[in-house]
């Protein structure tokens, strides 16, 4: 979702200078949840970000690609925004290595549609289409092949980043490890991603052949998940989260195969017609819903249809990769549905020993009857070197909640702990809520982190609503500021 | 910053030692240990007050002297209470006010130009002080603490409900020209509150209490209210009393 009428200025005249007169823009992530006024700048080339990063002011900078972030991380209130998705080309496409260098701002919906009929696909690909690389990578998303695949970042080959302290860095997971990871799911504040070189993944066809089975409660599903994951490359379950009692847990889980040529009907084998990436155009959500009409009995009443229609067992079921991969994307502003105060989506990891704890929080979120879409739960494999990536080894549950549920706020706040004391956290890049006291203790190489971002930008320059929001993300680097002094009493300083 | 569920990180108190506005802050700051500065005039009563918000969970309590008949010092104080809280001000409650005694500043004196001074005027220069703040930091939100004297003004206490009645009408348009900058206003107007500055006043019909205020504008501030009455039911009793013919109404006892 867009802020600006992009692609439509093109260049600028010189008579408008080099840059157009940044823009006041109220702007929120996808949950719609706590906007902010920033000005927002919409860069041509990848090199104007330098000049945009020295003249940004006291509240510094963040880069932003599509919003499909749920909080706050691509907001920046009262500072600079840099709308990335003019920088949207590609570099270069390396058929003989399988990789393709591309301008940050690029999504991963064009992307594909340049690449899919050459019988390349992103090695990762998330629930979504509408997001940058920039921002897979600030946010070091991850798929339904986490297990097999890893993260997003870990196909990454270099990028180029701009930083506030050293300028233009062209970083390597080799050449420059350090710098390159604490870039993965770095949210943005160790610079501003330009360009990448990413690999990709040969196909076949722009086809998905998915197995699914449906399991009757939690024990099964994740059994079936355990059991059956390693064999496929994409896997995930469809938790219906309003099924109470002996249910509580009942899914659909889904495994998934890129389709090989003999898997599609002999009309359909030509290499045109078996890799022609063509999603549905995207049917427009009504601008205007009332903040009421997703409530536990409609969602139930989508849950039981959804469950009840889907057979016990199916193999070898061909469908259509956006399909398997996006089926959200179909619908333009989905998020709009929950109406006008917005929604948030809970996205915790855990452990694989911590299961009793899984289950203990799917057992919370029925009885709270916090109204939720299904939820989807699926099996991390081994964390990449990242000190802020998400992803460790283990089940991630993901969830969509409406704000308008009263109590959800002390419930999150409980269940934040419940997560953190079992060693998992929170993902960033969904996060609106978090408790800022459990941010260190669910990421326990924050320090490390610090130690390279002090490295890249000093003056941390690179600053977001979610770095206010969550001061330890901050650090303790001294914003610039100007030089007031007011006599002040503290009365007390740490609780 | 503001958290999807309303949940604030820091708080600034203008009339730091008020019971509303304590409350208020008290109930904001307490789930998740937020910041709060407390500006105000005495220091001895913003250190008990403070005392009370650590008491009630608040994580951090900062005094700063704050005088709402200093004009010139409004800017200055809320600059510095942004730096004392870390960088942004969340919710900024503009609670100070002075009730006057009606009848003896009617007879004589300065006691109705100080009422005017500090409930008007101190509001204007601290409201306007408050709206840049947030314009900076592209987002927050104004609790302006009005009251139901001011909605019509009695015979009974005039001096005190001409006050409010324009720091109403004020905050009314101040948040209009917030629109688009990311902040806003809540006016918030309680009927009769029982508490330190209504001592030995006997209480109005549908009166309430500080906390009751508190919980009223947590609440309005979480769904994004403009204006919210204490309690509820007074918005329907003032559309009437609005319209008592004024032989009626001058004759409303205080």
């Amino acid at each position: 979702m867009s802020t600006s009428n992009l692609g439509a200025a093109g260049k600028l005249s010189s008579a408008g200078g080099k840059f157009p007169e940044p823009a006041a823009k109220l702007l929120s992530g996808w949950g719609r949840t706590s906007p902010t006024v920033a000005r927002l700048h919409t860069p041509a080339e990848p090199s104007d970000v330098c000049s945009l990063a020295r003249q940004a002011g006291e509240r510094g900078l963040i880069a932003r690609g599509l919003g499909r972030s749920y909080g706050d991380a691509a907001q920046n209130g009262g500072g600079d925004v840099v709308d990335m998705t003019r920088c949207d080309r590609i570099i270069d496409v390396n058929l003989a290595e399988g990789t393709a260098t591309v301008e940050a701002g690029i999504s991963l919906d064009r992307l594909m549609r340049t690449l899919v009929p050459l019988g390349l696909w992103p090695a990762v690909s998330p629930g979504t289409r509408y997001v940058t690389v920039g921002g897979a990578i600030g946010s070091d998303v991850h798929g339904k092949g986490h297990h097999r695949d890893g993260t997003f970042g870990s196909h990454v080959k270099s990028m180029d980043l701009y930083t506030p302290g050293l300028g233009r860095l062209t970083l390597t997971p080799d050449g420059t490890p350090e710098e390159f990871w604490a870039t993965m799911g770095g949210m943005g504040l160790t610079g501003v991603v330009e360009r990448a070189t990413i690999e990709l993944l040969r196909v076949e066809t722009a086809s998905v052949r998915v197995d699914s089975q449906r399991t009757a409660d939690l024990d099964s599903t994740m059994a079936v998940m355990s059991e059956r994951d390693s064999h496929y490359r994409y896997s995930v379950a469809w938790i219906d989260c309003l099924a109470r009692g002996a249910s509580l847990g009942r899914s659909i889980v889904e495994f998934g195969e890129h389709a090989s040529v003999e898997d599609l009907p002999a009309r359909r084998r030509s290499p045109e017609r078996a890799l022609r990436f063509d999603p549905p155009k995207q049917v427009g959500a009504p601008p205007w819903v009332p903040s009421g009409l997703l409530n536990r009995w409609s969602v139930a009443a989508f849950n039981e249809l959804w469950y009840r229609k889907a057979p016990a067992r199916s193999t070898g079921h061909v469908v259509a990769a956006s399909s398997f991969f996006h089926p959200l994307d179909a619908v333009d502003g989905w998020n709009r549905i929950y109406g006008k105060r917005g929604f948030l989506q809970y996205q915790f990891v855990l452990p694989y020993s911590q299961s009793d704890v899984l289950r203990a929080v799917i057992e919370r979120l029925v009885k709270a009857r916090a109204a939720s879409f299904l939820a989807v739960l699926k099996r991390f494999g081994p964390a990449n070197p990242a000190p802020l990536s998400f992803p460790r080894q283990g089940w991630t549950l993901a969830l969509d909640l409406p704000v308008s549920f009263s109590g959800l706020s002390g419930e999150l706040d409980e269940l934040d702990e419940l997560v953190a004391n079992a060693g998992g956290r929170v993902y960033l890049a969904k996060d609106s809520r978090l408790r800022p006291d459990l941010v260190e203790v669910m990421y326990p190489r924050l320090g490390e982190w610090l130690q390279v971002r002090d490295r890249l930008d000093p003056q941390a320059v690179m600053r977001s609503d979610l770095t206010r929001r969550l001061p330890a993300l901050a650090g303790r680097a001294k914003p610039r500021r100007s030089g007031r002094t007011f006599e002040l009493s503290a009365l007390s300083e740490e609780s | 910053m503001k958290d999807a569920l309303g949940s604030v990180g820091s708080v600034l108190v203008l009339g730091g030692a008020s019971q509303i506005g304590v409350a208020i802050a008290s109930s904001l700051a307490a789930p998740r240990n937020a910041t709060v500065v407390l500006a105000g005039r005495h220091d001895h009563s913003l250190a008990d007050a403070a005392a009370a918000l650590e008491r009630a969970g608040a994580g951090r309590v900062v005094t700063v002297h704050f005088d709402a008949a200093d004009f010139a010092s409004h800017d200055r104080v809320i600059e510095s209470a942004a730096d004392a809280a870390g960088g942004d001000l969340d919710v900024i409650v503009v609670a100070f006010g002075v009730l006057g005694d009606q009848q003896a500043d009617e007879a004589g004196g300065d006691g109705a130009v100080r009422v005017a001074t500090v409930n008007y005027v101190g509001a204007v220069s601290a409201g306007l002080a408050a709206a840049r703040q947030l314009r900076r930091q592209g987002h927050g939100c104004i609790v302006a603490l009005s009251s139901v004297a001011g909605e019509r003004v009695r015979r009974a206490n005039f001096i005190y409900g001409s006050s409010k009645a324009g720091m109403d009408g004020f905050f009314q348009g101040l948040s209009d020209s917030l629109a688009g900058s990311g902040g806003s206003v809540l006016i918030v107007r309680p009927g009769f509150v029982r508490g330190r500055m209504t001592e030995g006043m006997r209480p109005a019909p549908l009166s309430t209490t500080p906390e009751a205020v508190a919980e009223a504008t947590v609440r309005a501030l979480r769904d994004a209210r403009a204006v919210v009455w204490v309690p509820g039911p007074l918005r329907a009793v003032m559309a009437v009393m609005r319209h008592l013919p004024r032989a009626l109404w001058r004759r409303v006892p205080g």
